[in-house]
């Protein structure tokens, strides 16, 4: 996983309260508070948790396909990656192995046009990911990334060969990164603002849904506002409950390191449990010691 | 907010900027500003590309200035054949440089974050290193310079905080150097680009912004494989480099009001390390503490400990100590405990010196 599909575990049932336990890094951030913001993973929804590191986690992917398909599993794995992602060695190795080990797993780029402040021109001269699906010996579309309905009927039948047919397949959504790379990031220092306010309003696949559902009599702005409304209340509520919440407890520092902690880490535990106690102005006060 | 605190506090005491007084009224009649980290990196790579057009400079984003800031303005100047973006792969970029050098370039690669310089582990560990001795000589690439941001910032989680050094100080064929302040930043960075070695530099992003100090303007080197004592005293030695310093030199404020007289040395290049200065001192101290954020056990304050526990054995009065990282992944809420902190170092110091 990337860090960019929270829309995914969001489908899934992971719920707000869930994301924003995560992101305060709280005591009930099932990655127990050790890794940054965004980083969710999920066991119950099959969402293994995100490294921040491109592309690594893409042969994983390939991995976990063969062992579904050798469990004989009605199942395929996914993976979601950058159109900067695929120049790292691991997309490649990826890419081989999965057509190779015939792995049930769809591969999908978010091709959004920039990786950081690098343009894809910068990044490949091949026309996008999609045709790279062939020379690797796999079958690969290319969708509007912008449009949700084509995504979907995309991805079904990505996923219904991936499956029947035990194989692998590449989709490449084509998109555009409106936002700022993250928060530490000032777009306009690399990029035309005109071009960000094009995709914004001419291409917004949001707006365009909505458009779609409005005109099968399905939506109107009334629902529009009150789900604005409500989604809104519900998101700053979660931010409430999270960020009241403790951290987790100074014991979990040294939990999950292996299966076990090893003598060395007691040992640690021990030593830190005494600092702590001479010099309890060093430490945060929601850390339960 | 209280780890950003504790680093915040021992910068603002002092830029951790100490040089003999000669040299210092020497540097004085030529033009210094104050300047950032990341500018007095940034001054260097100009001086490096100005003064040799067979230099690159290329990465990640730095087209655009990096995402330190500290490749502002160079595409500008040189180019976009000589400074650029490189597609985002770390094998690849330090390949590419590999392959650069061995042509009598210089070749300056921008890791993006020390903590991603792993999928580049085999073309540095097994090409870069071995480059010169596996073909007898007849080729090298000494000029690969290879930076990366290292060591914590409060608020990094696993990625963006990592201190990888003392994988690369296992590697005989290159050199591992990490600068304290800005001027050390400039000289040190300008020394290992003409080494004719490959180098590994490690830039302490904490400090990028944060220390600034007066830097020449003009071009200079710093010796590689030279420590510094930036701190003179009788009772115990303290070695450490990069952002550690900061937080040694507030233990050895805080010491001193005990009546304990600290050693403080900045390493600067790990490997090949100055052993000789180290050994000087701990002969006269009898005691040694070495700290640093990575993980303690197999972190580079091993090597160090344990050569001076052969070579000053009977000189030493105290077992060897290590302040260090803990033997985790880097965590993010509990950074604070992780850390080599102040108290944790003043505490060893303490009872080292009671021994
Ligand atoms: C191995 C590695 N190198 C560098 C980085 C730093 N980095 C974080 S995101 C990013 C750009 C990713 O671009 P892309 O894959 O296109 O995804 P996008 O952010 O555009 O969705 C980079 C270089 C990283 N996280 N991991």
């Amino acid at each position: 996983m990337q860090y960019r599909e929270p829309g995914v575990l969001l489908w899934r049932g992971f719920t707000l309260q869930e994301f924003t336990n995560q992101l305060f890094g709280n005591k009930y951030d099932y990655g127990k508070g050790r890794q940054m913001p965004i980083h969710y993973g999920s066991n119950k929804l099959n969402y293994v948790t995100i490294s921040s590191t491109i592309a690594t986690q893409i042969p994983h992917a390939v991995g976990a396909a063969y062992s579904l398909k050798m469990d004989k599993k009605n199942a395929c794995a996914v993976t979601y990656f950058g159109d900067g992602g695929t120049s790292e060695g691991d997309f490649h190795a990826a890419m081989n192995f999965a057509a190779v080990m015939e792995a049930p797993v769809i591969f999908i780029c978010r091709n959004n046009g920039w990786a950081i402040s690098t343009p894809t021109s910068e990044q490949f001269r091949s026309d996008g990911i999609a045709v790279r699906g062939p020379a690797y010996g796999m079958r690969s579309i290319r969708v509007d990334g912008n449009d949700a309905l084509a995504i979907y009927s995309t991805v079904h039948a990505a996923r219904e060969m991936a499956i029947n047919e035990r194989r692998p397949i590449l989709i490449e959504t084509l998109t555009y990164r409106v936002g700022h790379h993250s928060t530490s990031d000032d777009s306009t220092k690399y990029r035309p603002a005109d071009e960000i306010e094009h995709w914004r309003k001419a291409r917004d696949p949001v707006t365009r849904f909505r458009k779609w559902v409005k005109k099968n009599g399905w939506w109107n702005d009334e629902d529009e506002s009150a789900l604005r409304n409500d989604v809104r209340k519900k998101v700053l509520n979660a931010i409430q409950v999270a960020e009241k919440v403790e951290k987790p407890p100074l014991a979990e520092l040294f939990t999950d390191v292996y299966d076990h902690p090893s003598s060395n880490l007691g040992e640690q535990e021990r030593l830190l449990r005494e600092t702590v106690k001479r010099h309890p102005k060093d430490y945060p006060i929601d850390v339960p010691v | 907010m209280t780890n950003l605190l504790w680093r915040f506090r021992g910068l603002a005491l002092r830029g951790l900027c100490t040089s003999s007084a000669a040299a210092a009224v020497e540097e004085s009649k030529k033009s210094k500003a104050a300047v950032n980290l990341f500018s007095a990196i940034n001054q260097a790579l100009h001086i490096a590309l100005e003064s040799d057009p067979r230099t690159y400079v290329f990465g990640e984003d730095v087209s655009f200035g990096g995402v330190f800031r500290c490749t502002t303005g160079l595409a500008d100047r040189f180019g976009k054949h000589r400074v650029f973006n490189t597609p985002l792969c770390e094998q690849g970029l330090v390949g590419f440089g590999i392959g650069l050098a061995a042509m009598g370039n210089r070749a300056i690669v921008e890791i993006q974050f020390a903590d991603y310089i792993y999928p580049a582990f085999d073309q540095i560990v097994n090409e870069a290193a071995k480059f010169r001795y596996r073909s007898g000589s007849q080729f090298n690439c000494g000029g690969l310079t290879i930076r990366a941001p290292y060591g914590a910032v409060g608020h990094g989680g696993h990625y963006h905080s990592q201190s990888p050094e003392a994988f690369f100080c296992h590697v005989p064929g290159l050199k591992v150097v990490i600068p304290r302040s800005p001027r050390e930043a400039k000289g040190l960075l300008l020394a290992c680009i003409r080494d004719p070695n490959p180098t590994v530099f490690f830039e302490p992003k904490w400090l990028y912004r944060l220390a600034v100090e007066e830097v020449p303007e003009h071009d200079y080197v710093l010796p590689l494989s030279q420590a510094e004592v930036i701190r003179q005293g009788t009772d115990i030695t303290l070695i450490a480099w990069g952002a550690q310093l900061a937080v040694m030199e507030q233990a050895c404020v805080e010491a001193e009001k005990d009546g304990i007289s600290c050693e403080l040395i900045d390493l600067k290049t790990l490997i090949p390390w100055d052993k000789e200065t180290v050994e000087a001192s701990v002969r006269k101290t009898g005691k040694l503490l070495v700290s640093h954020e990575a993980p303690i056990t197999g972190g580079f304050g091993a090597e160090i400990c344990a050569s001076i526990a052969e070579s000053c054995f009977l000189r030493l009065e105290a077992p060897v100590a290590r302040v260090c990282g803990l033997d985790t992944p880097f965590p993010l809420v509990y950074e604070p405990f992780y850390m080599p902190t102040k108290n944790k170092i003043l505490d060893t110091i303490k009872a080292t010196v009671n021994y």
